[in-house]
């Protein structure tokens, strides 16, 4: 099996994986996160769960400035990325991202969809990122899709090219932006499956979910976010079992009622 | 019954129609086999090559013209998007043929720049026209392209260019070769304009030909020879943008 995570011996440095400093972020008057302190140790799985509008995708988003902070510091291994001199596509290349809506290029065969930042980023040769690509896929269980089109795939399987797609380069790190939320219910286990493996390999993983049994399973610690501040964070046990907020106990119900229904 | 009615009345006008019209006449002024065999092959072999020759260059012009405006419209860099929507403006305002004037002898006049040739004036005239329609089908084009897709780009650690280059602009040309079709359909009829530049006879457009073949046969037929140039060229693209609108309908 090919190796995952670049979590190289130098990589794993002193500085953690992901620092957020006194992060604060505003949508034209609306502020959205209001003084967000948050650190991410390599090979930790960190889950942030809340209610929607709490800020949590926007905190997501901002890690690779794909959302520019209105003030605070985010620091990847120890480079502070809201310094105007920092060469944020060089550090996004160590930062895997995927999304709710998957984003896989349409016009792009899978193939091509996994190889096209590996040769135009990374320039590597076309062999080693079509080798590279298919044991990726391989690792997903999609092998057997390399020339079919993002359109001919499941929700679940285009979600699982776009997780491979992001490890062809072998980033130090992966985001995920509530990556089972816009499936159908029988697709969500496929790609959880596919996180879990992920986080057994000792993958740094950022996961913005609305899947507890994931969070309680696959966490080594869970971070609620509720109005745009960190409420609690601590092991899946204590915040999601035995909550010391009236907040988190609340969000809890209501997930839990809801799954009732 | 209102129906048999209204088809009667129909039938009654065409009949009227029909009868007032001096058949003979028309024949004679519009539809003279031989004068309409003499326009060929000249018609084709002098003024539809250059009709395209003039819609070729001005297109290619306007592409590469109009991608540049689009790419400025959407800049974060504020005077590039004011000089994008002065100039868009500026030539979607005025009509085609006040630019061809003006580039054809206004500019040489007056600011002694002078475009070599009647294909080079003739053609950057055309091609500053339609880079302004141009560049706001390019933009819309862009702007129909999802966000995610940008953002998916730019996490894999894309450059903004790089994006733009190898994620955004092809799904964008894809979704306007339609109406890109339809402006390269306008263009080749208003290569007709061109005729004010004074074409000679090796740069002569259809339109021209055929109003000097009109003056010399004192008949309307090579008119009529030069519509049916026109339609030759014209309802085959129109078809194309038909049969691409119904593959991008698929393909979504």
């Amino acid at each position: 099996m090919t190796a995952l995570a670049a979590t190289t011996p130098e990589a794993v440095g002193t500085a953690p994986a992901i620092e957020v400093d006194e992060l604060h972020k505003y949508f034209g008057a609306l502020e959205v996160l209001k003084g967000i302190d948050f650190v991410v140790d390599f090979r930790e799985v960190v889950c942030v769960i809340g209610p929607s509008g709490s800020g949590k995708s926007t905190l997501l988003r901002c890690v690779n400035k794909l959302e520019e902070p209105t003030s605070g510091r985010i620091v990847i291994e120890g480079e502070d990325i809201t310094d105007p001199d920092c060469d944020v596509d060089a550090v996004r290349r160590k930062i895997g991202m995927v999304f709710q809506s998957f984003n896989l290029f349409p016009h792009l065969d899978v193939m091509r969809n996994l190889t096209i930042a590996q040769r135009r980023v990374l320039r590597r040769s076309k062999a080693a990122a079509e080798e590279t690509a298919v044991a990726m896929l391989d690792r997903v269980g999609l092998r057997d899709k390399v020339r079919e089109y993002p359109a001919r795939l499941s929700g679940g399987q285009q979600q699982r090219v776009a997780i491979a797609r992001a490890l062809c380069m072998h980033p130090d790190m992966m985001l995920f932006d509530e990556a089972t939320s816009a499936l159908d219910p029988e697709l969500i286990g496929e790609v959880l499956a596919v996180m879990r493996s992920l986080a057994e390999e000792g993958m740094t993983m950022m996961v913005v979910t609305h899947e507890m049994g994931f969070a309680q399973r696959v966490a080594d610690r869970v971070v609620f976010m509720d109005g745009g501040v960190v409420v609690e964070e601590g092991p899946p046990a204590a915040v999601l079992g035995d909550p010391s907020h009236e907040r988190t106990r609340r969000f809890l119900s209501q997930v839990a009622e809801r799954e009732e229904v | 019954m209102v129906r048999w009615l209204l088809y009667a009345v129909t039938l009654l006008v065409i009949a009227l129609v029909a009868l007032s019209i001096d058949w003979d006449r028309l024949q004679r002024a519009y539809f003279q086999p031989d004068i309409f065999a003499e326009q060929f092959p000249e018609i084709i072999t002098r003024a539809a090559r250059n009709t395209i020759i003039f819609t070729g260059l001005s297109f290619s012009l306007a592409l590469v013209l109009g991608l540049a405006l689009a790419l400025m419209r959407l800049s974060s860099i504020r005077p590039y998007r004011w000089f994008a929507v002065g100039y868009i403006e500026l030539f979607r305002g005025i009509p085609a043929l006040v630019t061809v004037i003006a580039v054809g002898f206004a500019t040489p006049i007056a600011l002694d720049v002078r475009v070599p040739g009647i294909y080079g004036a003739g053609s950057v005239a055309l091609g500053i026209v339609y880079s302004a329609y141009m560049a706001e089908t390019i933009r819309a084009g862009i702007e129909a392209v999802p966000k995610g897709q940008t953002e998916a780009a730019r996490s894999l650690g894309m450059s903004h260019t790089r994006a733009m280059a190898s994620i955004v602009l092809p799904q964008a040309f894809r979704i306007i070769i339609p109406p890109l079709t339809n402006e390269f359909i306008a263009l080749v009829k208003d290569t007709s304009l061109l005729f004010v530049l004074g074409t000679t006879a090796q740069t002569i457009e259809i339109t021209k030909f055929s109003r000097d073949e009109v003056n010399q046969t004192f008949n309307g037929t090579p008119l009529v020879a030069g519509a049916v140039v026109y339609l030759a060229i014209t309802i085959p693209l129109g078809r194309l943008v038909g049969l691409l609108e119904a593959r991008t309908r698929r393909a979504r």
